[in-house]
């Protein structure tokens, strides 16, 4: 059986690696949905095997990247709240707000009780242990965080938790593309498609991208193996003017994805429209709480009222996102805005499209 | 017996804080030094020596392969030997929390006794303080370590180009062991802290002559320490990523954190810059060290990419190493 190293190691990969390489092959524009290929690509080395004509965008698939800062602000309002323990994955702690250095990380040292936790039922946990505390799990993801938080909000049902409540921040994967495609200047000739967000959904949730846009589209794993012949196949597809979805990662990804996990989403999130930094309000891009668990909802509990974005500010991280520019094309890159600094999310998260071109540059 | 907890008697220089010395810590540290309890330590020392210090304030206090007791003194002595020194005596500064109990306290300062014992080193002066209790978490330690200098001239000035880099061992193993630890995500002894001494790795791999510059990779990891080495000059370290030894279940644990264990602590390994004659010979005086058994050469020093440490991954390509920043967080998907 191949475990997961065995797709990190170029071993009876070079004919591949030669293909991808080749000087030859037509100029084109493929992106990566997903931040985990963002910097997958870039820690593996894969992304400058290309040839400078086939350029690599990075996608919108950062969850906290696409998080605007007026959501970021209403989050910062919230852990300040007297009696409240904000629970949040490690990457939400640096994002600032609309104002700069206005982050968790600052509000936690000024006394707000926010807890970095690895799964939502950490904070189903510090909620039973805390019964005086009411415990928020701020739930930022796409489709492969969703069905965990979903399970949680079922658990707390189940255990009659009166002190919980879920944030629910979760987008949807599948809209954002079509708000991307539907751009006047977007070009864009193949998609990498994210494995995690597939492994959930299907491969088939993706069908659309050749069906609906005609663009190639391939679902790629996270190795480097896995990098390298989803490239391979998604240059393959460009070149042969021949747009289809073809799923490389079948060792995690289905064509009708895990149902038991979409079964316990459906029961629990329905869809709304929501606001994506970077590429504004899109149609049902969102998951909101269904009104039956209002009991959980964070949002009833404490409002929820992003104010209305104000002055445009120089982070371009909204033209990242939908790679209009390059990270380095940004005139805060590496200078004003760097991972000890962030101005942007794009640079804050392990994902982001600008951390990754930070720490993985090469002069 | 009832458990008995630190109140804030214990710190406050008398009764109580005489019966803490008096019944755990002179026997746990016999010495002739400490002995006198005098206002400080009279010691006999030839010069040039090492001085150093460090603070404890890890969270669990306990963790899979150490304690905060172990880990206090091997991050005096390490940084001792990593100067070329060999670790003479030791100062042991406590902040206890009201509260804490005594059984943990035993425990850890046998522990630490125990580790300074195996490295040959000496707790000759303390101090305890105790805090109310919401103001610590728990116990904090600092040790300050004099040592004699044996193999001076060690600076990252003394690299040249061609020199080899070594690694005494696995990378990334405390980091990873706390981190888990910490979250409570894993049970058992899956992932344990390499947390050891470096004074005998370190005598072994000098006793050969050739090196250039030995430092620890602590916080920050092997990455930022190869920064440190190259910073500033006109010269690359360049680091071959499967040369670099790392334990499967760190490497998992790695991807599942959305972390690289490059930038991971270590607590009980070395990295040696050695000039390119005698790195076979120490690297084999490592192999042959208790802790030493995978240690490897993992890169040379060239003028590729000047003043960068550079990864060169199994595909081929360069990636730049560069230093951490902010603290390892773990991340959504």
């Amino acid at each position: 059986m191949l475990c997961e190293a065995d797709f990190r190691r170029p071993q009876g990969l070079e004919r591949l690696v030669e293909a991808i390489q080749d000087p030859h092959l037509p100029p084109m524009r493929l992106m990566e949905v997903c931040g985990t290929h963002t910097m997958a690509l870039a820690r593996t080395g894969v992304r400058q095997l290309l040839p400078p004509q086939v350029q690599l965008i990075s996608g919108p698939g950062c969850p906290v990247c696409v998080t605007p800062a007026n959501v970021m602000d209403e989050v910062l309002r919230i852990s300040a709240l007297p009696g409240v323990t904000l629970t949040t994955y490690g990457d939400l702690m640096r994002v600032p707000g609309s104002k700069p250095g206005f982050d968790l990380r600052r509000q936690k040292a000024l006394g707000a009780d926010i807890q970095v936790v690895y799964s939502p039922m950490d904070a189903l946990e510090l909620a039973k242990a805390h019964p005086e505390q009411q415990v928020v799990f701020l739930g930022v993801g796409f489709e492969t965080t969703a069905p965990g938080t979903a399970l949680a909000v079922l658990e707390a049902q189940r255990q009659g938790l009166k002190n919980f409540s879920l944030l629910c921040l979760l987008k949807a994967t599948p809209p954002a593309l079509r708000a991307l495609l539907s751009q006047e200047d977007f070009g864009v000739d193949g998609f990498l498609c994210p494995g995690h967000v597939a492994t959930i959904l299907g491969a088939d949730a993706f069908q659309f991208l050749p069906q609906e846009y005609e663009k190639p589209a391939v679902v790629a794993g996270f190795e480097a193996g896995d990098l390298v012949a989803s490239l391979h196949l998604l240059i393959q597809q460009v070149k042969g003017h021949t747009p289809k979805l073809e799923n490389e990662y079948t060792r995690a990804v289905s064509q009708e994805g895990n149902q038991m996990a979409q079964a316990v989403m459906a029961q629990v999130l329905e869809p709304k429209d929501d606001t994506w930094r970077g590429l504004g309000d899109i149609p049902l891009s969102g998951f909101g709480l269904k009104p039956e668990f209002a009991a959980f909802d964070a949002v009833a509990r404490f409002g929820f009222s992003p104010a209305p974005q104000t002055a445009p500010s120089p982070c371009r991280c909204g033209d990242v996102i939908c790679g209009r520019i390059g990270p380095k094309e940004c005139p805060l890159f590496g200078t004003v805005c760097t991972p000890d600094n962030p101005v942007g999310p794009c640079m804050v998260s392990g994902e982001g499209a600008c951390a990754a071109a930070y720490l993985y540059r090469r002069e | 017996m009832e458990p008995q907890y630190i109140t804030l008697d214990h710190g406050s220089g008398g009764g109580r804080t005489a019966q803490l010395i008096a019944e755990l810590l002179l026997p746990a540290f016999q010495n002739p030094h400490l002995a006198p309890l005098g206002d400080g330590a009279l010691l006999d020392v030839s010069g040039p020596l090492a001085f150093s210090t460090d603070s404890f304030v890890i969270d669990p206090i306990f963790f899979p392969g150490g304690d905060i007791g172990k880990l206090a003194v091997c991050g005096t002595v390490n940084d001792l030997s990593m100067c070329g020194a060999v670790p003479k005596y030791l100062s042991l500064g406590m902040i206890l929390e009201e509260g804490f109990p005594v059984e943990d306290l035993k425990r850890i300062i046998t522990s630490l006794a125990h580790t300074a014992t195996s490295c040959g080193v000496q707790v000759v002066t303390g101090d305890t303080k105790v805090v109310e209790r919401g103001h610590g978490h728990g116990i904090y330690l600092n040790t300050s370590g004099i040592g004699e200098v044996k193999w001076p001239g060690l600076s990252p000035q003394a690299i040249r180009e061609g020199d080899q880099i070594l690694v005494s061992g696995t990378v990334g193993d405390h980091g990873t062991a706390v981190m888990l630890a910490r979250s409570g995500m894993l049970q058992g002894d899956e992932l344990v802290s390499d947390c050891m001494p470096l004074n005998q790795l370190a005598a072994a791999a000098l006793s050969v002559g050739g090196v250039r510059v030995l430092r620890d990779p602590t916080r920050g990891g092997v990455a930022t320490v190869l920064n440190e080495f190259v910073e500033g000059t006109s010269l690359c370290a360049q680091v071959q990523e499967d040369a670099v030894p790392v334990r499967p279940q760190v490497e998992a644990a790695c991807s599942l954190l959305g972390l690289d264990p490059l930038y991971c602590a270590n607590e009980g390994k070395l990295l040696a810059v050695v000039s390119p004659e005698t790195a076979p010979a120490v690297l084999e005086a490592l192999r042959s060290t208790p802790g030493g058994e995978h240690a490897a050469i993992i890169g040379s020093i060239t003028t590729q990419f000047p003043g960068r440490a550079v990864l060169k991954t199994a595909f081929g390509a360069h990636r730049v190493l560069s230093k951490l920043s902010g603290v390892l967080l773990p991340r959504i998907c």
